[in-house]
């Protein structure tokens, strides 16, 4: 092929891929107007419970598609995130004090307090999660990671004191000062920009020199140790650092309903992330965002049809492994330019 | 002194229905590199046949001689369909496939038998207890359990030490192009072994029939506990499963039975409940957790 053949090709692929970005980030932003010109009004909360799964499906990718770690416990820090707002909000009404020693911690219902505590603690779980289990590669990894999610899930069922099994009702949303979280609209818009955030982070990090790393550790962990990466600590970071995202999605996730269960970190729900990332195509960042869309509207648009949607669903995601290795995102963006 | 023997001897008892879980995943998992999330699903087809069969006839043994064969059929059948494709493929992709397996058996099954749980009878003749040890009637149905649990682990290391197949399947798991180039057909090895740990599944799914509710999604809450004791045994070891089932079915009873009397010494009563049960639920995890740490591939590795 010749240079200036080759040109145009990378050309067309480039633009087949900002078209299809900008579309649905045009789609995304227009959405509350286009609901409610359409009478229907439930569109919004689909798509503002569509934008909360997208911010945890990407950050799942951060580790899986970038860093190769299969992680089936990736709804613990989704869970916990929830938590750690449900039980801020619990205490804010009791007007009790969530712990008074070392240091005494009132409760809040503050969003600029109750979602970067949110991140910290999901920051914090994955931290040690995280070095115990990578530690190990492989199936292990995969088994370790599942295990210690279900011991978070039975903590939370057997704890008591908030609820256990029955989980925890919000009184109401968090406030933020000069948003009306209250407000569907608002709320949306709100979680449509922690998401673009996300993605804008995310796709500097992987980019950048310790992103480099991270994928590199993909292709071959004892070459990046042999030129001298102590992989580990990179690793554990990058592991952290998709806790805290996926703890923020939680946070928004216990706004959104208005309510937190110990089903939040169940481990169904870990695998449902991890559907929608590969459904998506992982190593991608905005292929889980398809994924999660594709996901949520196909479950909507099933259970429609039949209650049991999931004996269609399944053989689905089956034909999806042994056929569309690349995700919606590949199909869509074509062969070239499928990364970033 | 006698509440302790009998919990150890329900330690015992979920023990061997772990290891009945294990010993066929683990080979899975060990010899053809594959991770199958989709094992509970055959516990759950086993105890649903079992229940069926049995609430028929009214013979619980005509129930478990139908619920085994169907137990390893589709077990072979999902080997041949589906699992046999993904041998080659990323365990990303293994995960995915399986985890939609298992959505699609949890769904035919509330289809087929509906969404309210089934109740099983233990059997009339093993409806008593008996007094093995002076002073502690025990129900018979568990020392039932147990006696086959243990008959399984017998059989299971002769099958492997001293027969021919045994010898094959471990030709495969150590190097399967060389076993397949010295005549052993690996394919339908693979086949066979995927079936005997589907029927040992079964096994267990009818032996936990009349004990729990059977259920759609019955099978995933032991196949979390089965990791755990594939993650401490070592993944491939039938033998590291074994130990592996009886430490954590001992620790998961031990420490639900006890943990309150214990906490209750230093803390209130009320208090000291609520966080023995927390940590009663998390006891296995945190044995798993310190075995990572000391042996990060499992108490027994295999060499595959």
């Amino acid at each position: 092929m010749s240079e200036s053949a080759c040109k145009r090709r990378i050309r067309v692929c480039l633009d087949r891929k900002t078209f299809c970005l900008a579309g649905s980030g045009l789609l995304l932003m227009l959405l509350p107007p286009l609901a409610s010109l359409a009478g229907e009004p439930y569109l919004v909360s689909l798509f503002t419970r569509i934008l909360i799964y997208a911010l945890a499906a990407a950050s799942l990718d951060l580790i899986l598609g970038y860093g190769g770690m299969v992680s089936l416990g990736h709804a613990a820090f989704f869970g916990i995130g929830a938590y750690a707002v449900g039980i801020l909000a619990h205490h804010d009404f009791d007007e009790s004090a969530l712990m008074t020693w070392p240091l005494v911690v009132a409760g809040s219902d503050s969003a600029l307090v109750a979602w970067p505590a949110a991140m910290l603690i999901a920051a914090l779980l994955a931290g040690i999660i995280g070095s115990l289990s990578l530690r190990t590669s492989g199936m292990y990894f995969i088994m370790i990671t599942l295990a210690f999610a279900q011991m978070l899930f039975y903590f939370f069922v057997s704890l008591e004191g908030y609820g256990g099994d029955d989980g925890l009702s919000l009184f109401a949303r968090n406030t933020l000062p000069g948003v009306d979280l209250a407000d569907d609209v608002q709320f949306y818009y709100v979680c449509l920009v922690l998401l673009f955030g996300f993605l804008f982070l995310a796709g500097r990090l992987v980019e950048s020199r310790f992103g480099m790393v991270i994928r590199g550790c993909r292709e071959s962990e004892k070459r990046m140790q042999s030129l001298g990466f102590p992989t580990y600590r990179y690793k554990l970071l990058c592991f952290m650092l998709a806790g805290a995202a996926a703890g923020l999605a939680g946070a928004l996730v216990a706004n959104q309903i208005e309510y937190v269960s110990p089903g939040l970190m169940h481990w169904t729900r870990s695998g449902i992330i991890l559907v929608m990332v590969l459904l998506g195509g992982s190593g991608t960042l905005y292929g889980p965002v398809l994924g999660a869309a594709a996901f949520l509207l196909l479950e909507e648009v099933l259970s429609i049809y039949t209650e049991h949607w999931m004996v269609y669903f399944g053989p689905l995601l089956i034909l999806v492994v042994l056929f569309a290795r690349h995700g919606l995102f590949g199909v869509l963006v074509g062969k070239e330019k499928r990364h970033g | 002194m006698l509440l302790v023997i009998e919990q150890l001897l329900n330690g015992l008892q979920l023990g061997v229905t772990l290891f009945l879980m294990s010993a066929g995943l683990t080979l899975v998992f060990g010899i053809m590199q594959v991770i199958n999330l989709a094992h509970g699903s055959f516990y759950m087809i086993g105890a649903y046949v079992a229940a069926t069969v049995t609430a028929r006839t009214g013979s619980f043994l005509l129930g478990l001689a139908a619920a085994l064969p169907a137990a390893a059929l589709v077990g072979m059948l999902v080997e041949v369909l589906v699992l046999r494709r993904l041998y080659k493929k990323e365990h990303v992709d293994q995960v995915l496939a399986t985890f939609g397996l298992i959505m699609f058996f949890n769904e035919l099954t509330r289809i087929i038998w509906g969404r309210q749980p089934l109740f099983m009878d233990v059997p009339s003749w093993l409806s008593g207890t008996v007094e093995f040890i002076p002073g502690i009637p025990y129900p018979s149905y568990r020392i039932a359990m147990i006696g086959v649990g243990l008959l399984v682990a017998l059989f299971l290391y002769l099958m492997f030490s001293r027969t021919r197949i045994g010898m094959q399947i471990r030709a495969g798991a150590s190097n399967r192009e060389m076993a397949g180039a010295l005549g052993i057909n690996i394919r339908l090895l693979y086949t066979l072994v995927f079936g005997l740990g589907t029927l040992l599944a079964g096994l267990a799914g009818v032996m936990a029939g009349p004990i729990l509710a059977v259920e759609a999604g019955m099978g995933e809450s032991i196949l979390i506990l089965t990791f755990v004791v594939i993650v401490i045994g070592g993944i491939g070891s039938v033998r590291g499963a074994f130990i592996g089932a009886l430490l954590v079915g001992m620790v998961d009873t031990l420490g639900r039975a006890f943990l309150p009397d214990l906490f209750r010494m230093f803390l209130p009563t009320a208090h000291a409940d609520g966080v023995a049960a927390s940590v009663a639920s998390m006891s296995i995890y945190i044995l798993m957790a310190l075995i990572l740490i000391c042996r990060p591939k499992g108490l027994f590795p295999a060499h595959v």
